[in-house]
């Protein structure tokens, strides 16, 4: 059989079979959105304060685009970075080098599954965000997708760095966790993006995630085109790509 | 016959640190060739060169006529390796495992059958994580064969392997040998070494201290043959009258023993002149010098230079 179906389907067999990764990379996001939504009063009433009072924007209308920023930010830094950590600390890099597979094939497999699972991890959360919610259709569907397409690409370009880095999974999940959660917080998942201070507002424009989450919702509330916030992710993107390729190691 | 594998006055370091310093051999086709070598010695180093793994700073390196160093793809489809702390993903399966590598050849031998030979049959359907330190060596075995290569190299096999498992290991290896796979054994054990090989390259500090048959090499060390025993009579006496032979090195008293070395035939002549003397040697004990006592003598011997 082909080499490239039978490591694509042997990486998403080992993908599945890590629970932590079927829970925080497929169901999180959806659920969280589910209990957030749910739990907290006054996440389904209109906001009726700041810059957004009377446009009609409820606050799990801003949840749910910080909860695909957060599914962006979990398949980038902890799944990702995990399976590569394991590979180098167990010497799998090193015994798949002596076979005549270039071992950067086992590297886009891995990627390639990481992307369906990110699909399906905001496919789910959008079937909450529709389906229990009422969310409106995005006021821009293309510019939706262009801001998760570019930011999905720099947020594993930035994962791919802690792949590089990483000589144990310890250090991976470290390394990891670290970026994650300061992430989390400029992508909105703490403070909602609409609501921060200007100042942390401006900051976040340049940060990977804080880029992604500012460009969906202008994607998914406004009418304007995030040309600034979609540059940084591309920015990212070229530099965070040619640093980790230069100091990945096999071992 | 040509070999299949030459390594001419390789060398590879690692900063300061001289890793191989000048290391020659070349493997025949079909036989089991050992390096053999303490910790540290530059084995691992060596056999990193030649399956490509690494760059080598000098010397020349060709496997079945290929460079390392630049047909690295080609030769991989040819030579099986089994590396020293080279795992699995812990959760991959057996099966799954022998598919994953069978995709990576042309022409891949069934991994199935292969594991069935192998004493894997059972475990077809367990994660790499539950087998036992056996189960894992063999299934690094199967691996290494998975593409039919036409040599397999095999880094420290039985590292951390019970008695039992060892000798399953060794069948194992001299079962492919049978089969026409071209084998180099990397090990730091003498007894696996004397066993399996039929050659063996002696390692010692980066450098090849000697290449031979493991008698050969225990030929070649210092002594024929030791020979101990106990008499009632006066062992300085005895000693003294062993000592006018003229096959007899050294014969001394040791803890109520009396040890004697000497030349292969020793041992007739002792015996001859101990019944002429009317001396009964009982409890006696007769030793060939092996590959361990050469291995001592020949890594011993390149310190003090």
């Amino acid at each position: 059989m082909n080499a490239n179906t039978v490591i694509l389907r042997t990486q998403a067999r080992l993908f599945l079979r890590e629970p932590a990764n079927v829970f925080f990379a497929l169901l999180f996001p959806a659920l969280l959105l589910l209990a957030i939504g749910l739990a907290i009063p006054g996440m389904r009433e209109p906001i009726t304060e700041g810059a957004l009072a009377g446009s009609g924007v409820r606050p799990v209308d801003l949840y749910m685009t910080a909860v695909l920023a957060l599914a962006v930010a979990t398949i980038a830094l902890t799944t990702y970075p995990q399976v590569f950590a394991i590979y180098r600390e167990k010497g799998v890099l090193r015994r798949l080098r002596t076979t005549p597979m270039p071992a950067s094939r086992l590297l886009v497999a891995e990627i390639v599954v990481n992307l369906v699972a990110l699909v399906v991890g905001v496919a789910l959360a959008l079937a909450v965000a529709f389906g229990v919610f009422r969310v409106e259709a995005p006021t821009q569907p293309l510019v939706v997708v262009l801001a998760l397409v570019l930011g999905a690409v720099s947020m594993m370009a930035l994962g791919s760095l802690v792949t590089a880095l990483a000589s144990s999974t310890g250090a991976a999940s470290a390394m990891g966790m670290s970026l994650y959660f300061p992430m989390l917080f400029f992508g909105g998942v703490w403070v909602s993006v609409a609501l921060m201070p200007d100042t942390l507002r401006t900051i976040a424009t340049y940060v990977p995630l804080g880029a992604v989450a500012q460009a969906l919702n202008e994607g998914w509330f406004g009418e304007g085109f995030p040309l600034h916030q979609l540059v940084v992710s591309v920015v990212w993107t070229a530099i965070l790509v040619p640093l980790a390729a230069r100091l990945f190691r096999w071992e | 016959m040509t070999p299949v594998i030459t390594v001419k006055n390789l060398r590879k370091t690692y900063g300061a640190k001289v890793a191989v310093d000048d290391v020659s051999f070349e493997v025949r086709r079909g036989e089991i060739f050992g390096i053999l070598g303490p910790n540290g010695a530059g084995k691992t180093t060596s056999v990193e060169c030649l399956t490509g793994l690494r760059a080598a700073d000098d010397g020349e390196i060709r496997v079945l006529g290929l460079d390392p160093a630049h047909d690295g793809a080609a030769l991989r489809e040819r030579v099986g390796v089994q590396l020293q702390e080279g795992e699995l993903h812990p959760k991959i399966r057996v099966r799954e495992a022998l598919e994953l590598f069978a995709s990576f050849y042309p022409d891949p031998a069934d991994g199935v059958a292969l594991a069935t030979r192998l004493g894997l049959a059972e475990k077809l359907d367990a994660q790499y994580r539950h087998l036992s330190g056996g189960q894992k060596q063999r299934l690094a075995v199967a691996l290494a064969l998975i593409g039919k290569p036409e040599i397999a190299v095999l880094d420290e096999l039985t590292t951390g392997l019970d008695p039992q498992a060892r000798r399953e290991v060794w069948e194992l290896v001299e079962s492919v040998r049978e089969e026409g796979v071209t084998i180099v054994l990397v090990t730091h054990f003498m007894d696996e070494a004397e066993r399996l090989c039929d050659r063996i390259a002696v390692i010692d500090a980066g450098r090849v201290v000697a290449t031979d048959t493991p008698a050969g090499l225990a030929v070649g060390a210092r002594r024929g043959q030791v020979m101990r025993f106990r008499t009632d009579g006066d062992g300085a006496r005895v000693t003294a009258l062993l000592e006018g032979l003229d096959s007899v090195e050294e014969a001394r008293v040791d803890r109520g023993e009396i040890v004697v070395r000497g030349r292969e035939d020793v041992v007739v002549d002792v015996v001859l002149a101990l019944a002429e003397a009317g001396v009964r040697p009982v409890d006696v004990e007769v030793a060939r010098t092996s590959l361990e006592d050469a291995f001592v003598q020949l890594t011993r011997s390149h310190e003090e230079v």
